[in-house]
């Protein structure tokens, strides 16, 4: 065997890649077929999306009033669920925490909030509107269950996280259960569970623009009406304040957070 | 003496009063919005009574609804999410590349590229729904549309940062040799991004899968538009199979998502 077979090619062909790629390539192929996407539909709707584009502008901010009013409901539901919410999380929090909980309560508190996470706001906000009627408290509601569950996942993750060390000397001294936690613990999760909290502020908010699309509150829901009378300027409209409001709040938390830290 | 008896403060006064007027600020934000929220008392008093007769209507679930309505539906979703991840891609690893700083040397080209990714991220999938239902009408096309723009936003920002952290040493040394842009690219930056890219992936393949069972409500395709038409028939027995079937396929989509990227990366 002589030694130019016996050394190894600096760049091999990676052959696993590119079968990878070809079945990629292949699924798509298949999806396009199973979801009835042809190109002679999509050139339809390109032409269809310049006569859209066309009617979007100039953006109609003549009916300032219902644009201002649903985004201060908006707002409304995004404060009130994130502060129940991150209430509520914070026992749920503690424990799912397997550290400090007994494990049989950490795992039953743990399928709790997998729950509560895994399905969508959207959907949680419809069964809210259906029980409990249209309007804001719906929202709140569907957007409360939502930060519970995510709040609480990254929380109980920062408690497992926390070093023993600090939680043992405090014990040592015969402290109570409540004074473990308030000197033990908290000083070590505070700082991350205040940025858990703006983070899930500002996602509320996002997602408050949105339940109104079935009912449950906020701008979503003249959002869903502008867009079904077809008042493609005032649609443009909305999300311009939408995306307005959304970066404004991000600064503002980006500079909380910067004071706070 | 004196001395030591001083009381010793971690942050100065400004830093505590600028602290203690954040705080001020959130809980006056919080009783303006539950004094001005419109909630109808009578709602909230008939709220628990409501909730549990909708249980008591979704139970027991109507298993026997699942096939072909809802199964069908479901494979729908599933091929939205999928193809919807796949289509972003397409887009955002260009879009990337643009964006990161160490790649690509022109300011203005990141900053538009930047600004086309804010633009994607920032309109809600719900949102891109309805805007491409407009555009292609009801049906998976405007979904998988849908999930493709939204998507590109948060894997274009993800792979840029993961790009401009990457060690320009196996570029410079690539370039040395004399090897063109693209061979720099796919040996130098590629093996470096690798883990981060398929970690991305995998991560917003997973987001997908759960945001693609909504987009049914506006008319986007998939199991949503199964759960809009039962909860407006109010057959809450099949909404309780549908919520079901999203429920399971959520936890699994997750549970594969952990496995891949434990092997992965």
């Amino acid at each position: 065997m002589s030694a130019s077979t016996l050394r190894r090619r600096a760049f091999p062909a990676n052959w696993s890649a590119r079968a990878t790629a070809f079945g990629l390539m292949l699924y798509a192929i298949y999806a396009f077929g199973q979801l009835d996407i042809t190109w002679a539909r999509l050139s339809v709707g390109f032409g269809e999306a310049g006569r859209f584009l066309a009617r979007m502008w100039p953006p109609n901010f003549s009916r300032a009033e219902l644009l201002i009013e649903g985004m201060l409901e908006s707002l409304q539901i995004a404060v009130i669920s994130s502060a129940l919410g991150i209430l509520l999380a914070l026992p749920l929090g503690l424990m799912a925490a397997r550290n400090l909980a007994p494990l049989p309560l950490a795992v039953a508190t743990r399928g709790f909030v997998a729950f509560c996470r895994s399905l969508h706001y959207v959907i949680v906000a419809i069964l809210f509107v259906k029980a409990i009627g249209f309007g804001a408290l719906a929202g709140v509601a569907a957007l409360t269950i939502a930060s519970m569950g995510f709040v609480a996942k990254l929380f109980a993750e920062a408690i497992e996280e926390i070093s023993m060390k600090q939680v043992e000397a405090i014990r040592a001294t015969g402290a109570g259960f409540g004074a473990v936690l308030v000197y033990g613990v908290l000083p070590q999760v505070a700082s991350r569970f205040i940025g858990f909290s703006l983070y899930q502020l500002d996602s509320n908010l996002r997602n408050s623009t949105l339940v109104g699309i079935v009912g449950a509150g906020g701008i979503g829901g003249t959002l869903f009406a502008a867009f079904k009378r077809f008042d493609y300027d005032f649609v443009v409209a909305i999300l311009l304040s939408i995306i307005a409001l959304i970066f404004i709040a991000e600064l503002i938390s980006g500079r909380i957070r910067a004071l706070l830290r | 003496m004196n001395a030591l008896m001083r009381e010793w403060q971690r942050f100065t006064p400004m830093e505590r009063f600028t602290r203690w007027a954040v705080y001020f600020a959130l809980v006056v934000t919080l009783v303006w919005a539950v004094r001005n929220v419109e909630i109808i008392p009578e709602f909230l008093i008939d709220a628990p009574e409501q909730m549990v007769d909708l249980l008591v209507r979704m139970w027991p679930p109507d298993l026997g609804h699942y096939h072909p309505a809802v199964h069908h539906a479901l494979v729908e979703t599933l091929h939205i999410a999928s193809l919807g991840t796949l289509f972003a891609f397409i887009f955002a690893v260009p879009l990337a590349l643009l964006a990161a700083r160490n790649i690509c040397p022109y300011p203005g080209v990141n900053a538009f590229a930047q600004l086309l990714l804010v633009t994607s991220r920032s309109v809600n999938s719900l949102v891109w729904a309805l805007i491409f239902v407009a555009i292609f009408g009801p049906g998976a096309a405007a979904g998988t549309f849908a999930i493709a723009f939204r998507s590109i936003g948060f894997v274009g920002k993800l792979l840029a940062e993961a790009l401009e952290e990457i060690a320009p040493g196996p570029l410079e040394a690539l370039e040395a040799t004399g090897a063109p842009k693209g061979h720099v690219l796919l040996k130098g930056a590629w093996p470096q991004i690798a883990p981060a890219f398929w970690g991305v992936a995998l991560f917003r393949w997973d987001i997908n899968i759960r945001e693609s069972a909504v987009l049914g409500l506006v008319g986007a395709g998939g199991i949503g538009v199964v759960l809009d038409d039962a909860i407006n028939f109010f057959q809450w027995d099949r909404v309780a199979t549908i919520l079901l079937t999203i429920l399971v396929v959520v936890v699994v989509a997750e549970i594969i998502v952990t496995r891949l990227r434990a092997k992965l990366i």
